[in-house]
């Protein structure tokens, strides 16, 4: 399902201008990365795809549906927000409960609950917390919790707001294929993240915010090859990228096997002279 | 020089109320002043639990059955009410939502808020919180209300709202989870910076290697509650068993890694943690 973002304006009641004029097109099934410095706005946009907040000025389509004629538990059959605080979002007794309760509320059969909560906590690795309470466990835990709820909608569209965030190395391995299993079903996936090596990874589009405004909108690769601006927004490339950089490497390597291919065509190409 | 011994740990086991299996299994260490110790680990390796036995918490406040004992600067942890630990100790949570007291309207009354409660005089308050800000880049939002910035902003005054208190320890869970990239960095260097001139006792949780690496002096990994590493910073990052213990490895690693299976990279260098050592282990 389609996201178009036009022209859209928000402030605070506090007064904070948040958004400055965003426009954005997501296609159906494509996997973005919003990246930026803190306060840039990209909760607050993410926050305008799902109704939470509605644009003062502009215009929020999902699908055919205006953001601002739709209710928030309309929307929430198109899109599936996870919190970056978990603590906002879980309430249930179990981890069970939690993943039914989104389901339920979109009208879903029993059946179809039951099937969908079994399928999203074998996916997140969370069977053997089922029976958990949610404040039980951890908040790398309940963080897993928060988004295997909304995942268990089944929404066409996924808005992840930080997901990485207080993850180990198999939480993050994880969540790389839940996006790429996201992806491979047509689903969009949005994410906002300051991992730049995960968003490197597992996202072929990025969406760089500051200061409420879009600084830039491509391809990953063509995106991190604009250091001066990265640098504008706070944004330290890739591990990789940066090492690349270094030695002096024709390319943006956003993966091991892409820095080692870069590596090996530009030793063959006698390319390397520079180092 | 030998600096003084800060933290002594001995022989720690401790189990949460109403659970079976220990946090903290039989964890033994000392840490001198002025050190900055990066704890890693898998989640649920009691990474955290460690964090709240140096502050109090455990047992003060979540109680359950802690063995073995606890010294931070000569107080015994358990015997030793929370209140008195205050100024010594400071804690900055995982979840910065959690800090924030709800009792201020801008970010600069919550960051005098700890010194307020430490009885710390105003013309002693103004300057600290103004280093506490700068430190955090939060010095345009000061008049902001804590509830009108964002997450990573709220965690930059989590952090804030500890270092104006200037304890003698920190401890810090994973501060840098939801800060931009170079906001991340900065407050290693800060970090490193108090460390390393104002001997301030550094413990630090957190997921960013690179940075790790970087600036701490000393890494020790927990796993299952067990101290299973401890050593430089650039010896235990490579470790092989780092994927078995759930921290995995820099991206410097891992290609440095790949390209040595491969047969594209030089095997008789030391594996590479940050751009430096990958710089000069490629050229």
């Amino acid at each position: 399902m389609r996201v178009v973002v036009t022209d859209v304006v928000f402030r605070y009641p506090s007064g904070v201008q948040a958004l400055a004029g965003v426009s954005l097109e997501i296609a159906a099934g494509e996997a973005v990365a919003i990246i930026g410095e803190n306060g840039a706005g990209k909760t607050t946009l993410a926050r305008h795809l799902n109704g939470l907040l509605r644009p003062q000025q502009g215009r929020v389509l999902i699908g055919d549906w205006d953001t601002r004629e739709h209710t928030v538990a309309q929307l929430a059959h198109r899109v599936g927000y996870v919190f970056q605080n978990p603590d906002d979002q879980l309430f249930e007794r179990t981890v069970r409960r939690e993943l039914a309760f989104g389901p339920r509320n979109l009208g879903r059969s029993e059946a179809e609950i039951q099937a969908a909560v079994a399928r999203t906590l074998a996916k997140l690795g969370l069977d053997a917390l089922a029976e958990s309470h949610p404040y039980d466990l951890s908040l790398a835990q309940r963080r897993l919790v928060a988004m295997a709820a909304v995942l268990a909608m089944e929404t066409p569209i996924v808005v992840l707001d930080e997901p990485t965030t207080g993850q180990d190395a198999a939480g993050t391995a994880l969540l790389g294929r839940v996006i790429a299993d996201l992806r491979a079903e047509g689903r969009t996936v949005i994410v906002i993240s300051h991992d730049m090596d995960f968003v490197a990874e597992h996202f072929p589009r990025l969406i760089v915010m500051a200061d409420g405004r879009i600084l830039a909108d491509g391809p990953t690769e063509a995106v991190l090859a604009q250091t001066g601006l990265l640098a504008q927004a706070q944004i330290d490339p890739p591990q990789l990228v940066r090492l690349a950089a270094a030695l002096g490497l024709p390319g943006i390597p956003t993966t091991v096997d892409a820095f080692l291919a870069l590596w090996a065509r530009a030793r063959a190409t006698g390319g390397l002279d520079r180092v | 020089m030998k600096r003084p011994t800060v933290i002594a740990i001995e022989h720690l086991t401790y189990t949460y109320p109403a659970t079976e299996r220990p946090a903290l299994r039989d964890l033994s260490l000392t840490i001198p002043a002025g050190q900055f110790c990066a704890v890693l680990g898998a989640n649920g390796a009691g990474k955290s639990t460690l964090c709240y036995a140096l502050a109090g918490f455990v047992p003060h406040f979540y109680r359950g059955r802690m063995e073995g004992r606890v010294m931070v600067a000569g107080h015994d942890i358990a015997a030793t009410p929370p209140s008195a630990l205050v100024g010594l100790v400071g804690l900055v949570f995982a979840n910065p939502f959690n800090q924030i007291t709800g009792a201020c309207y801008t970010v600069r009354e919550e960051v005098a808020f700890g010194l307020e409660n430490l009885g710390v005089p105003p013309a002693e308050m103004e300057p600290r919180i103004a280093q506490a800000l700068a430190v955090t880049g939060l010095t345009d939002l000061a008049d902001r209300s804590p509830f009108a910035l964002s997450g990573g902003q709220q965690q930059r005054l989590a952090l804030a709202a500890v270092l104006a208190m200037q304890p003698q320890v920190l401890v810090l869970d994973e501060p840098t989870s939801q800060l931009d990239p170079a906001g991340t960095r900065e407050v290693f260097a800060v970090l490193g910076a108090l460390a390393a001139r104002h001997h301030t006792t550094v413990v630090l949780v957190s997921q960013a290697l690179e940075w790790v690496a970087t600036y701490a002096d000393r890494v020790i990994v927990l796993a299952e509650g067990r101290l299973v590493a401890d050593g430089a910073p650039t010896d235990v990052l490579t470790r092989p068993e780092m994927e078995t213990w759930g921290v995995g490895a820099t991206r410097y690693t891992q290609a440095a890694r790949r390209g040595q299976a491969q047969g594209l990279a030089p095997t008789d260098r030391p594996l590479p943690v940050t751009l430096p050592q990958a710089v000069a282990f490629w050229s």
